[in-house]
């Protein structure tokens, strides 16, 4: 008998393990599970006492409202749209303040570099080159962020986003991917590299790949700020005024929706041809409304996002700054090499109702996505003549009369920003885990196809109907 | 390191008086390692930053950690690390996050567990201790969220629960840091051997008792005196992939070996890195 224990390897185990297992068919996770559940609740009901019979429960009475079939939805689409409209409302003025304040000090920094007879290239590549962009990044970026991520947080401190994810579950069932795709969507809104990685909690591998690949369809924190943007000098002012910032607001909640629209599209594509197979069964709870601590959320708001997210831009952008004043400052032939690069890019970017300076400014910010129009101000700037900008309307001027904006490179513009490949940071994160090439390439590679062919498309249409 | 209050030199050794020293992510040298487990959203998150002085980013929103988080503390003169697992309502599945807990709680080898019980859906939260509780002998049971239990008009019988379970049970609520001094001296208890547990671990169900308790004498037979063999029967039982090669490779025997040996550090170390 003591030999035989002797000698017992693991593999002998193991074999009987197998062996038990099929004896015991799939019953065993199910008991062991029935067992807990047992103790549990057996343990619980003597610890816990019910100090009161009340059974009104005022959690429960909003999450009737918020989660219902009927309410549900409009009350997240106006929710939505008025953080934005509150967002884009309160940005502008600041906005301006900052603007003028900055430029009013590059001013008078240049001013003083030529009494002292500083070299002229020292001057542009400090001042109008690296100054000028962190100055675009801060009057442009801060603003709207300092009020949309303290917004943005309280709402994820109170509960809401979890509801959200419960209001969208059915429609990625229909999509055949994991109701739980609708939190980590949730989540790409904050960072796609943090929704990427939140799908750890998927367990169906298939369900997992679906959502890691459609997480960057729904636009982050980065991109946000260019939308808003975009939206409040393009959008707002195709619109009387006092309807500006609430049509802005309009335009902006439809590019979220329709990043929501592709996720969904794209994720019942791929259950439906190269990621077969059903979607599987989930509980998702719903957790209870809590009260935000002020302090936590000025904390997690202002800290770990807005000064983050700038500082990212800012890490980029003042390099990108210096390379770009450099490029546009070196001349090849009577042009500037920034041109040449535009130019060789400017008929893709002009069949998709963008230019080259655009399609450049979406290749220099794969490392961070925040410095897309910072880039392209920078291009328009150091190539044209330096004039100086004192606030969105002057900015306005610089790229409807000096480089030919219309609506159309707006609106494409933010569809792109938001159908394009993922910043460098989300594109590491798929191949951590996915340790796939094949898969990183198409996470990278699938939006930015889709992307292109949007685009094209809506140039193509709005040139066919001569609208513009 | 910082210190919350001003400790007074002549005090700094004597544990009534002690203060707990925020280490943040200083975690160069510590003496215990401790886990920080429990169901998603039940601010498990809030509590590590509590005793660590990290800012983690804590929000209303299961599943919002899904990676390691390690920070420390220090308490008493002893210098403990955090590691914050993912918030998980099992043990049980193949996902990403219960397996990332899992291993650790099985292979890191913490010399005590911190389960955080969300007070007001306790029923729920207790399927997850009742896991623990199979894996490790050395577990404190954390009841955060008292306030809103409080607000709901439910009155929870922690002493009852300690006894029920076999391991202290501490009321807190880790947003005004309420209970976590208790909290801590419970886990100092445990881990110095002054409170001697004896986990709650049902017997199996009938229909399967036969099997496990098999695999289990078995599973003895390769490791002696494996303080969770049961466990791994389950896991066995369950065609677990990490449980299946630890037994193949010998990692399970070792674990014991280990455990035994007053170096037990090195193969933690081992253990801890090798994990993810």
């Amino acid at each position: 008998m003591s030999d035989r224990v002797q000698t017992l390897t693991p593999q002998d185990v193991l074999a009987r393990a197998d062996e038990l297992q099929r004896q015991l068919g799939g019953r065993f996770r199910d008991k062991i599970v029935e067992s807990l559940y047992h103790e549990a609740e057996h343990i619980a009901r003597r610890a816990v006492h019910h100090r009161t019979d009340r059974h009104w429960d005022l959690d429960q009475r909003i999450d009737r409202l918020v989660t219902s079939p009927i309410f549900g939805m409009p009350l997240m689409l106006l929710v939505l749209a008025a953080i934005f409209w509150v967002t884009i409302a309160g940005a502008n003025y600041p906005s301006e303040l900052l603007a003028t304040g900055l430029f009013w000090f590059e001013a008078r920094a240049v001013e003083l570099f030529n009494a002292w007879g500083v070299p002229w290239w020292v001057t542009g590549f400090l001042w109008h080159g690296v100054y000028r962009s962190l100055a675009w990044v801060f009057s442009v970026m801060l603003p709207p962020m300092a009020i949309f991520f303290p917004l943005f947080t309280i709402l994820e401190d109170l509960g809401y986003l979890p509801r959200v994810a419960f209001n969208l579950d059915w429609l990625f069932q229909k999509s055949g991917a994991h109701g739980k795709q609708a939190l980590t969507m949730a989540m790409g809104f904050g960072c796609n590299a943090a929704g990427v990685i939140a799908t750890r909690t998927i367990d169906s591998p298939r369900e997992r790949l679906i959502a890691i690949l459609t997480n960057n369809f729904v636009p982050c924190n980065g991109r946000f700020p260019t939308l808003i943007m975009l939206a409040t000098i393009f959008v707002a002012a195709a619109f009387p005024p006092a309807f500006a910032s609430l049509a802005a607001a309009g335009a902006v909640v439809a590019v979220v929706l329709l990043g929501v629209l592709f996720t969904l599209l794209v994720s019942w594509g791929l259950s439906r041809t190269i990621l077969k197979g059903e979607a599987s069964a989930f509980t998702l709870e719903l957790p209870p409304y809590r009260r935000p601590s002020v302090m936590r959320i000025l904390y997690t708001s202002l800290i770990d996002r807005t000064l983050f997210v700038l500082w990212r831009a800012i890490i980029v952008a003042a390099p990108a700054g210096a390379v770009i004043w450099i490029l546009a400052n070196i001349s090849v032939g009577g042009t500037s090499l920034a041109q040449h690069t535009a130019d060789l890019l400017n008929p893709q970017g002009v069949a998709i109702g963008l230019d080259g300076v655009i399609l450049l400014a979406f290749v220099i910010a794969i490392p961070a996505n925040e410095i897309v129009v910072p880039t392209i101000l920078m291009m328009y700037l150091g190539t044209g003549m330096m004039i100086e900008l004192e606030g969105f309307e002057q900015l306005r001027a610089l790229l409807v009369d000096q480089h030919g904006w219309t609506l159309l490179t707006a609106v494409n513009l933010m569809l792109f920003s938001l159908l394009h490949n993922p910043c460098g940071t989300t594109i590491w994160t798929i191949w951590k885990e996915t340790r796939s090439r094949k898969w990183t390439l198409v996470g990278a590679l699938m939006p930015l196809g889709i992307g292109f062919l949007v685009t094209f498309l809506t140039a193509t249409a709005v040139h066919a109907i001569g609208w513009i | 390191m910082k210190r919350v209050q001003p400790a007074m030199s002549a005090c700094e050794t004597c544990p009534a008086h002690t203060r707990l020293a925020q280490m943040g992510i200083d975690l160069a040298k510590y003496d215990r390692v401790v886990a920080l487990a429990g169901n998603p959203n039940t601010g498990k998150s809030t509590v590590f930053n509590a005793l660590t002085g990290l800012k983690q980013h804590t929000g209303n929103w299961p599943g919002k950690t899904v990676t390691r988080a390690e920070g420390g503390f220090e308490w008493g003169g002893i210098r403990y690390k955090l590691v914050d697992l993912p918030g998980t309502y099992s043990l049980l599945s193949a996902s990403q996050d219960e397996e990332i807990a899992r291993n650790f709680l099985l292979f890191g080898q913490p010399d005590c567990t911190i389960v955080v019980v969300d007070a007001t859906a306790l029923e729920r939260n207790l399927n997850l201790v009742l896991q623990v509780l199979e894996i490790t002998d050395k577990a404190v049971v954390c009841v955060n969220l008292m306030d809103e239990a409080r607000r709901k008009g439910l009155e929870v019988d922690v002493r009852s629960l300690s006894r029920d379970l076999g391991v202290p049970a501490v009321p807190t609520v880790a947003r005004t840091g309420e209970g976590l001094g208790d909290l801590i001296r419970a886990l100092a208890d445990v881990i110095e051997g002054e409170v001697r547990t004896s986990p709650r671990r049902p017997p199996p169900p009938p229909e399967v008792r036969h099997a496990v308790e098999e695999l289990l004498h078995l599973a003895n037979g390769l490791a002696p005196s494996l303080p969770n063999a049961r466990w791994v029967a389950y896991r066995l039982l369950e065609g677990d992939h990490r449980v299946r090669q630890a037994l193949l490779s010998g990692e399970l025997a070792q674990l014991v070996d280990a455990q035994a040996a007053p170096s037990r550090r090195a193969s933690r170390k081992i253990a801890l890195e090798g994990a993810q």
